[in-house]
């Protein structure tokens, strides 16, 4: 699937074309026929049910998991082409973030942060230097000697982002980084990346089952589904504009498109010889904020009763979504709904 | 006390002597054994960094065999080897051929088990970096699995002391063979008393040496 949203002036980081998996003969598809395209800066995101072969699809990039048919190309090279010794080093430039954190139970905070450089064999005055550098990115100074034991999830994880940049890689793969923690420390290491991402100039792909993760950090946003990409684009459009049902209910859960049956029921019934028209109606581009609501109301002559409403940012891009209980004249309330979708908004009909 | 005699207390001091040196001589060497034979299981094993089958079965089949076989039995059956060795089958040096070889299949398997409790997190974030497999094995699964190594080694040591008492049966003397010469064949009850209380506190010495120094070595 090509994704002509990719920005086209930026370098690749991340190529993958047509990956394919099956752990076992006649096993469930992992991945199949999956391709995608990483630009160098960019955050990715890539949401999925458990099982929809996210974690498969991470672990290809750093060839963890070897796919069975596909190519993987980072930074420019061609990784399935590598003998052992080149793929180590091009690891070395691909830092990864695990849901469980991954950290050494008998090394400090500062000798796990040391480890990568260890195995690269920096000399260990260069190694210290190093994580006096990068323990105040992760604010993690009054740490550096505890153990991870003694230490909150959100400072373990911390521990596992400074690790994995340790090493100064340009890429940056996070599998299910937030998904341990509650949602305030989620928040935080959320926000830490996004910091990170500008300071250090990194790429970021990063999975998650939370939509929520996608909203707070992501550029772009490919869904899985059985091992497949169903859709993919600019994080404001598949929320605002999700083709797909299964990105639509991912959407729901954030923004809750849907209008409450509850509400629906106890609104009142039209007066005689007029007609009730429920909608949801999503806000976005220039009229999102324009007061479209009272101008309908006015210039049509009709009663609008606002059931749910909603106003909120995605990707620093204003956004709506309300639920409107239209009272009139059919024609006229058809001629409103209209000169709504004549703005750009997006207009449907609920069935009651 | 009157059996405690001069001499009594001599073959009571060279007999703790005879065991510290078998269960010492035979616990370095079946740890510096076993714990490369439990890293090539480890390895080598289904799930492995290098499954290997071919190396995997045959080594995991001859520690089950040695440790199947009785210590009486084994000390009795490796005497060629024994003497090849030792160049000699009877005495304390001898004694501690069939000890450390016992001790090695034992340990083997513990130390395995001990290496399979590190978690698989740890090991993938070093693939992850760029390690290579001798790094995994000796940086992040020696390391993490050192608590749970020390356990083992503790195990072993009790057992050994166990075996070493057997040791008699080829002249090894120690603490057992004094117990059966004098206690027992000599009809002594005191000193059979007095072998079983030493072996006794360094059982319980041993023990809890060992949980201490897994205490301070776990960061859990
Ligand atoms: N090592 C493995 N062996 C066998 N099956 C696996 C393995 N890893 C993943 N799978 C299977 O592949 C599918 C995708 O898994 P995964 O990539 O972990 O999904 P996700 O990360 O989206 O939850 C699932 O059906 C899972 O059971
Ligand atoms: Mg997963």
């Amino acid at each position: 699937m090509h994704d002509e949203t990719a920005p086209a002036d930026r370098a690749t980081a991340i190529r993958l074309i047509g990956l394919r998996k099956r752990f076992a003969a006649g096993g469930t598809v992992a991945l199949d026929d999956v391709s995608l395209e990483v630009k160098q800066g960019e955050v990715f995101g890539i949401v999925g049910r458990s099982g929809a072969g996210k974690s498969t699809l991470i672990r290809s990039v750093n060839l963890l998991e070897r796919p069975d048919a596909g190519q993987v190309e980072v930074l420019g090279a061609d990784l399935l082409a590598m003998d052992e010794p080149a793929l180590r080093s091009a690891r070395r430039g691909i830092g990864m973030v695990f849901q469980h954190f991954n950290l050494h139970t008998r090394r400090t905070v500062a000798e796990n942060i040391a480890f990568p450089l260890e195995i690269a064999g920096v000399p260990r005055a260069e190694r210290a230097a190093r994580v006096a550098e990068i323990l105040p990115l992760v604010g993690l100074e009054a740490k550096r000697d505890s153990y991870p034991a003694q230490l909150s999830g959100g400072q373990k994880q911390r521990v596992g982002i400074a690790r994995a940049l340790a090493s100064r890689p340009r890429i940056l793969l996070c599998d299910e980084a937030t998904s341990a923690l509650d949602p305030e420390t989620t928040q935080e290491i959320l926000a830490l990346l996004r910091e990170l991402r500008e300071r250090l100039d990194l790429t970021v792909l990063l999975i998650t089952h939370e939509m929520g993760v996608v909203k707070a950090v992501c550029d772009r946003v490919a869904v899985m589904e059985a091992g497949r990409v169903i859709e993919q684009g600019r994080v404001f459009d598949v929320f605002t504009r999700p083709a797909h049902p299964t990105t639509r209910r991912f959407v729901a859960e954030v923004i809750g498109h849907a209008v409450p049956q509850g509400t629906l029921a106890r609104l009142p019934r039209p007066a005689e010889g007029q007609v009730r028209q429920v909608v949801q109606v999503v806000f976005t581009g220039p009229h999102s904020t324009r007061a479209v609501v009272s101008e309908a109301s006015r210039d049509f002559g009709i009663d609008i009763n606002i059931v749910s409403g909603r106003v909120d940012e995605i990707a620093g891009e204003p956004f709506g979504v309300m639920a409107l209980a239209a009272y009139g004249p059919e024609a006229r309330v058809a001629a409103a709904f209209a000169w709504m979708r004549g703005l750009g908004l997006d207009v449907a009909e609920v069935s009651e | 006390m009157s059996w405690l005699t001069p001499t009594m207390q001599d073959l009571l001091l060279e007999a703790l002597w005879q065991t510290a040196v078998m269960v010492g001589a035979g616990a370095a060497i079946s740890v510096a054994l076993g714990l490369p034979i439990a890293l090539l299981l480890y390895a080598t094993g289904s799930d492995g960094l290098r499954p290997a089958p071919w190396v995997n079965r045959p080594l995991g089949l001859l520690v089950n065999a040695t440790r199947s076989t009785p210590f009486i039995i084994l000390m009795v059956a490796i005497v060629p080897f024994t003497r090849l060795v030792a160049g000699t089958s009877i005495g304390t040096g001898a004694a501690i051929v069939p000890l450390a070889l016992a001790a090695t299949a034992f340990l083997a398997r513990l130390f395995e088990n001990a290496l399979r409790e590190v978690d698989k997190g740890v090991i993938e974030a070093a693939r992850a970096m760029g390690a290579t497999r001798l790094q995994i094995l000796l940086k992040v699964l020696v390391p993490e699995a050192l608590p749970g190594l020390i356990a083992a080694t503790t195990v072993a040591l009790v057992s050994l002391v166990g075996f070493s008492a057997m040791a008699g049966a080829v002249g090894g003397g120690g603490l057992g063979d004094l117990g059966i010469r004098f206690g027992y064949q000599r009809f002594m009850p005191e000193v059979m008393a007095t072998v079983v209380l030493v072996l006794i506190l360094l059982v319980q010495g041993l023990q809890s040496f060992g949980d201490w120094l897994v205490r301070r070595t776990s960061h859990r």
